[in-house]
């Protein structure tokens, strides 16, 4: 991925990335299950050593709005963990606002934040009000600062009216709003993201990207790296994106280039009946990958494909056919962010 | 101001971690007391089973009285008999801080990992001394206030006399002994977490003999008159601080002379010298184990994350 990065043409040194890692790797030691043995020839039953990060190395600018997009178990909260102090890498070097994530976190842990989708964090005892302000004195923000901050994000993010609400009574949304004030009420110089989305509705969910992006954009110094895998919110919000699989970076760059990158290629999507077989797709000449969704309320199949060019389409029609299934619906379209990782790893997001 | 500049301020550094105590210590000083259902649990509950104990010392005394016709027998049966019934009464008020270094010190950290709290605490810029110093000083303040409710409904219910000659020395002896206390709980609250993936049943574990052991409901000097195994049980109860304590604070609140003078482990001075020894190796204990749960978690991708 080295040369997709844009040179930084700066050492650490001169200035400082806001996220530097190289070579960063991660491997967890795996669970060991160890039952009783039945025959002398039983040995210990577990899994093995899992490779979570493999030699990341990645620079994330100051004042960049940078995503991580990859499926679940892709390495995205390892690697947030370990930007956030809160894991040690097995090997290679992690650097957040210029400082050793592994020998100088203090510095580090002043100027970061984190909020995760689903957080359940805080007392439902105490009110929301109370809660965010209990956080924010674990960074010693000055009470005074801390609630005036408080009481300006709860009425950008439409909590307001939920202020002496306590914490138990909220919905999942409020909840996540909460969180984000959180995040926000310490005045981090970098925040970590991580799904900050997950599973809020449109209008919540809006209300917190449009934010973000914001913050960003209209404050020097600000830095937010974001993990999802809505590729819409990606595409929308990022300066630049590294796709992330299976502990590797695949590409990194703007999402307009990562698109661009696939751009002789040509898209198609597919919602059918279900199928039996779906492999033998890949050896349609011309078939450059492609990636295969059951949607079992509708009984239905979505299939993505990257092709060289319209040319085995018909191939494509005819091995569906021939398993009886039925084409709903097909449709040629512009490359999306979905597309690029399909067209590197074989199979999509979901 | 520079990020060296930043670290070296000592300043700086006492001011974030003090706003981390009371930051901490918040949600258990007042929301805690935020459900009035604690009246009925935490202060009301707790009197049954002193009552229980003031029945049976109270019977006992009536057994007694109803053989002796000496008046100097007669005032010795019921002096008696108010210092087991005061020592119930002020092992029942002990009894909610051991728990509450139980169930809200010790067994907190696991809690916090529950609830998803714990890595934002690690992620935090403030001292881990910080983050359970606040929890044992909201603790503290919280059990004080049903502390001080059983002490008051026992007087109040039971008319049990105390006779405190030195409340100066009392008050010292029951600070260093929370002290001491919460020090444990806060030993304990790294260590659990390491041991204990289910910290319900470690701190079951340590109820009862607990109880029996620190002599909650009975002077604990009078375990060395239990043959063969009883000063072995008194010693082992005496390295948990409350038993320490709660002897020292008898013999502070009834008279040293009280039963006798026959029923104290130690003296007041010797029991606040090892209270103060326990306080600080406690202390300094939590101090490195949390380091050491720090790095493990940090180390081992576990410990402190959810569903790990």
């Amino acid at each position: 991925m080295g040369d997709r990065i844009p040179a930084g043409g700066t050492t650490r040194c001169d200035m400082p990335f806001a996220v530097e890692t190289r070579d960063l790797t991660r491997i967890f030691a795996g669970k060991k299950r160890i039952r009783r043995k039945r025959h002398a020839s039983e040995g210990e039953d577990g899994s093995g050593p899992v490779t979570a990060l493999d030699h990341v190395a990645m620079e994330i600018h100051d004042g960049e709005l940078f995503g991580l997009l990859g499926p679940n178990g892709a390495g995205k909260t390892t690697l947030i963990k370990i930007l956030a102090t809160l894991l040690l890498p097995t090997s290679g070097e992690a650097y957040v606002a210029g400082h050793d994530v592994a020998k100088d976190p203090f510095p580090i842990r002043q100027q970061i934040n984190m909020v995760c989708g689903g957080e359940t964090s805080g007392y439902g005892l105490l009110t929301t009000r109370e809660n965010i302000w209990m956080f924010s004195q674990f960074y010693g923000v000055p009470s005074k600062v801390s609630k005036a901050r408080i009481d300006e994000l709860m009425h950008v993010f439409g909590l307001w009216d939920k202020r002496d609400t306590k914490v138990r009574m909220l919905s999942t949304g409020q909840r996540q709003k909460m969180n984000m004030i959180r995040g926000f009420v310490t005045d981090p110089s970098i925040l970590f993201l991580d799904e900050p989305t997950l599973g809020l509705d449109v209008n919540a969910a809006r209300v917190i990207r449009d934010y973000v992006m914001n913050w960003v954009r209209k404050r020097t110094g600000k830095t937010v790296l974001l993990t999802t895998h809505y590729m819409m919110e990606a595409d929308e919000m990022c300066d630049r994106i590294a796709i992330i699989d299976r502990g590797k970076i695949l590409a990194c760059d703007t999402p307009a280039n990562l698109k661009r990158m696939i751009r002789h290629d040509t898209t198609f999507r597919l919602e059918v009946d279900t199928l039996h077989d779906v492999t033998s797709f890949g050896s349609i000449r011309g078939v450059k990958n492609f990636s295969h969704r059951e949607d079992i309320a509708t009984n239905r199949a979505h299939l993505t494909f990257i092709l060289e060019d319209e040319s085995p389409v018909a191939e494509i029609l005819s091995r569906i056919t021939t398993q009886a299934s039925k084409v709903h619906s097909l449709q040629k379209s512009e490359p999306t962010l979905e597309d690029v990782f399909i067209s590197m790893v074989g199979r999509g997001l979901e | 101001m520079t990020e060296v500049a930043r670290r070296n301020d000592l300043r700086a550094r006492i001011a974030l971690n003090l706003r981390a105590m009371v930051g901490r210590a918040y949600p258990r000083v007042i929301g805690a007391n935020r459900e009035p259902s604690w009246i009925i649990f935490e202060a009301f509950l707790p009197l049954l089973g002193i009552a229980a104990y003031v029945f049976i010392y109270q019977a006992l005394g009536e057994r007694a009285l109803a053989n002796a016709t000496d008046p100097a027998k007669v005032a010795e049966i019921q002096a008696n008999t108010n210092a087991l019934i005061a020592s119930v009464v002020l092992g029942g008020t002990m009894v909610a801080f051991w728990l509450n270094v139980l169930w809200s010190m010790a067994s907190q950290l696991y809690w916090e990992k529950e609830i998803g709290n714990l890595q934002l605490y690690m992620m935090a810029p403030m001292s881990r001394m910080a983050l359970l110093g606040g929890m044992a000083l909201g603790g503290m303040f919280m059990t004080s206030v049903r502390a001080v409710s059983t002490l008051a409904a026992g007087v109040l219910v039971f008319g049990v006399v105390y006779r405190i000659v030195d409340p100066l020395t009392l008050l010292a002896v029951f600070f260093v002994t929370l002290i001491a206390l919460y020090g444990m709980g806060m030993m304990f609250a790294s260590l659990y977490l390491l041991w204990g993936r289910e910290a319900w049943h470690l701190s079951a574990l340590m109820e009862e003999p607990i109880f029996f052991a620190s002599g909650f409901y009975f002077p604990i000097g009078g375990l060395t008159r239990v043959p063969v195994w009883g000063s072995a049980v008194a010693i082992a109860g005496s390295f948990i601080p409350a038993g320490l304590g709660l002897d020292a604070m008898r013999q502070l609140a009834l008279g040293p002379t009280a039963f006798g003078g026959q029923m104290w482990l130690f003296s007041v001075d010797v029991e606040l010298a090892i209270l103060l020894v326990l306080a600080v190796v406690f202390l300094v204990l939590a101090r490195y184990a949390l380091a050491y749960l720090e790095v493990l978690a940090k180390r081992e991708g576990k410990l402190t994350s959810r569903h790990q």
